[in-house]
């Protein structure tokens, strides 16, 4: 019997003028995601795109549940538009849960051709579903299982079982963001928090060696690539930031630190959001987590930057963050003891409220256009995709 | 990065030609089981003979007093639990020290969850055994004792000999392990001489490969199996021996043994080289044994005043091309605090900012002269960092 795995996709289907564009990048998508098993067509009709099923239902639907933009899916078997072949499809999904329990039938026919009516289907096939099994009852109230007949042109669809995906819009809809990618717990969870609002990411992580290790910069690398199993392939740039640091070290007040800090990422992020046309710049911040995440601090860190600062988790407690980070995968990575060794460049007291015009001025110890243009031309970039 | 001063020895070396030679030969030419029935088998059985033959005579024992394991670690823990769970009838109480390695403490930590009595041996700031705590808790109960000859971090050297008098005046039920691996092939070691029952070495701590080692079991002592199903090492160590890496055991034993006096020598100049270099580095200071006659010639582990974290001092050399570790290697993957060192007593900048150098005879004293000159540079730039 032939199988397809029944995509839905709610929000895009809203879209108006734009659902062309946005069908169509789902649809590029998906393809992406299941580039690596045996080539099929992927079928759209309808608001509904419909993937073929080989023996690899379980592999589709793995990658499949990962797409933004797919609001659940049904494995369906597909039948001839014939009563009694309907009727039959459903016994033997019907047969496939163990256990028994309340039923009902509800049909859909877009397909206004077929002989009888919606509910006369749902009538039929009901009784009949009735008579030949066991331990099934009807309740059109409150069934524990609903068998979906929908009579399209090309056949009937029957499924029972709805798989609640991610929702979303498609990655690449809206745009390409720029993801500050720190190997902690809070930044991979931002990142995919934009793809979910269709941002095609790429990744952006500051490097200290010997500050910090190798190993912490291999972190990032493999937190890219898990992310990237959502969004297709990722670019990871990696900037060496060794240098800047021991300048504003040696010559800016203690402080600061680590609002220059912030403010020299920001610089470098903003000219490689030029560099690489992305449209804004995403961040792991959360308000108050730590003397740089308070509103002062951020008004002062922003003012180098004219691209939006977007920070998806700005209201988010850490546990909710977690909670996040153990959804998508990226907490065991992220919790690897690899991260940052380098105590020699967080201050004991660091401003928690700076002021813009002391930092301008501190900062002028630095000669920023060098330091940045030497930063970048150090920073290596590598593609990363899913496998 | 071109130049490569590898001073981690003590972490894993680099395996001799004549080791790589010789065991290529075994794969490609010689793989045979020496189970087997046929003339391959038979050819395979005489290299484990004649490996057998060599680690034999290096270690002044018979040959079949020599058990090949899958390294170290496993040898230790077969050593531990082969000799505790063999004569539990005759008492429950088992002794070692607070510094030895993982695959000894964890191995006594399972003990003590099955019901064993362990003590731990304290030892005094420069890593040495309190002989006066081993005689007072010496017991007719005490069935086993395991103490390391060279500990990994600071080079310690055990009188073992003071130690196997002690033990067998108080008690004549208990076995005696030395944990060997840091020693054997670089400080003359000799189970008989010593009067221990079991020994356990390692192929790759001496320029052999990974993933082999042996257990010296002294003639006419039982310890129980530890991997079972099969009849290999004489039923004592089931599985189809690793042909290859035990050629390789046996010359790199070979190479040992042949140049103990003349490598031995080279170390001690060596480090030498590194201890009146390290007084013009300013601040430096040495953690263990300061008596030469107790600290082996391979390891020193050393630390500077204004420097609070190995672990970058680590990165910073490395950028130079120069390879040492923070505690022992293990360790500083899970920055975890070396236990070795706070059993020492020691804290602060000698406890978190130690590394450890670990020389081989191959190092050359050129290489010593330029770790010193780096380190040096290096040692300064993170002090005026640190400020």
């Amino acid at each position: 019997m032939r199988k397809v795995l029944l995509i839905r996709y709610g929000e895009i289907s809203l879209k108006g003028k734009n659902r062309h564009q946005f069908e169509n990048r789902l649809m590029q998508n998906m393809k992406g995601s299941i580039g690596d098993l045996a080539p099929r067509r992927i079928e759209l009709a309808y608001g509904r795109m419909y993937i073929p099923i080989l023996d690899d239902a379980e592999a589709v639907i793995e990658r499949v549940k990962k797409v933004f933009g797919i609001v659940s899916v049904s494995v369906a078997s597909v039948s001839k538009l014939d009563l009694d072949a309907i009727c039959s499809v459903a016994l033997k999904q019907l047969n496939d849960i163990t256990g028994g329990g309340s039923f009902k039938v509800e049909t859909q026919r877009p397909n206004k051709n077929f002989p009888l009516k919606s509910p006369q289907v749902s009538r039929e096939a009901g009784g009949y579903l009735l008579e030949k099994t066991e331990g099934w009852s009807v309740d059109v109230h409150h069934p524990d299982v609903v068998v979906n007949i929908e009579l399209r042109s090309e056949g009937a669809y029957v499924y029972t079982e709805k798989i609640p995906c991610l929702g979303g819009l498609p990655v690449g809809t809206t745009g390409r963001g720029l993801l500050l990618l720190s190997g902690g717990i809070d930044s991979p969870v931002a990142g995919w928090m934009g793809m979910k609002r269709g941002l095609e990411i790429i990744g952006l992580h500051f490097y200290s060696f010997p500050f910090t290790s190798e190993r912490s910069k291999e972190k990032v690398i493999d937190l890219a690539q898990k992310i990237s199993t959502y969004g297709g392939p990722i670019k990871l740039y990696i900037n060496h930031f060794t240098e800047i640091q021991k300048a504003i070290r040696k010559h800016c007040p203690e402080q600061y630190y680590v609002t220059i800090m912030r403010r020299m990422m920001f610089r470098i992020a903003d000219t490689i959001c030029g560099q690489a046309q992305a449209k804004a710049i995403l961040t792991g911040e959360s308000l108050g987590q730590v003397a740089s995440q308070t509103l002062e601090s951020m008004a002062v860190i922003n003012e180098v930057t004219k691209i939006p600062v977007l920070r998806p988790l700005i209201t988010f407690d850490k546990l909710e963050i977690i909670e996040y980070a153990k959804k998508i995968d990226t907490y065991e990575l992220s919790i690897l003891p690899y991260e940052d060794c380098c105590t020699i460049f967080v201050p004991k007291h660091p401003a928690i409220r700076p002021k813009l015009g002391p930092v301008q001025e501190a900062e002028q110890a630095l000669d920023i256009e060098k330091l940045i243009a030497e930063s970048l031309e150090k920073t290596e970039v590598l593609e990363l995709s899913p496998r | 990065m071109n130049k490569i001063v590898y001073l981690d020895n003590s972490a894993t070396t680099r395996c001799l030609d004549d080791v790589v030679v010789a065991m290529s030969d075994a794969l490609q030419n010689c793989y045979g089981n020496p189970s087997s029935m046929h003339s391959m088998g038979l050819e395979a059985e005489r290299l484990l003979k004649t490996s057998r033959k060599t680690i034999a005579e290096a270690l002044r024992v018979g040959e079949h007093e020599i058990f090949f394991t899958s390294g170290g670690t496993e040898a230790n823990n077969w050593a531990i639990w082969g000799s505790a769970y063999q004569r539990k009838g005759r008492g429950r109480h088992v002794i070692t020290t607070g510094i030895e390695h993982a695959s000894v403490l964890k191995s006594f930590q399972r003990l003590a969850e099955d019901g064993f009595k362990v003590s731990f041996l304290q030892v005094n700031e420069e890593g040495i055994v309190d002989e006066r705590q081993l005689e007072d808790i010496l017991t007719n109960e005490s069935i086993f004792i395991s103490i390391m000859s060279v500990n990994n971090e600071t080079g310690t050297i055990q009188s073992i000999s003071k130690l196997v008098k002690i033990i067998r005046s108080k008690t004549p039920n208990a076995l005696i392990h030395v944990d060997a691996i840091q020693c054997f092939g670089k400080i003359e070691i000799y189970p008989r001489e010593l009067d221990v029952d079991l020994l356990s070495i390692s192929a790759h701590k001496i320029h052999g490969p990974k993933g082999i080692g042996a257990l010296y079991i002294r003639k006419g002592v039982l310890i129980k199996p530890f991997l079972i199903g099969g009849e290999q090492e004489a039923c004592y160590r089931a599985g189809t021996e690793n042909v290859p890496g035990i050629v390789g055991l046996g010359a790199a034993v070979a190479a040992a043994k042949k140049e103990l006096t003349a490598n031995k020598k080279k170390l001690e100049l060596l480090k030498e080289r590194i201890i009146n270099g390290l007084s013009e580095v300013g601040g430096a200071h040495i953690n263990g044994p300061v008596n030469a006659q107790q600290a082996a010639p391979h390891i020193v582990n050393m630390w500077f005043e204004g420097i609070h974290r190995g672990e970058v001092l680590l990165h910073s050399l490395e950028v130079e091309g120069i390879y040492v570790s923070t505690g022992s290697a293990c360790h500083s993957r899970r920055e975890e605090a070396s236990h070795v060192l706070k059993e020492l007593g020691l804290t602060g900048e000698a406890f978190t900012g130690a590394i450890r150098v670990s020389l081989s005879h191959l190092n050359q004293e050129e290489e010593i002269d330029y770790f010193l000159h780096k380190l040096k540079e290096v040692v300064s730039e993170l002090r005026e960092l640190a400020g």
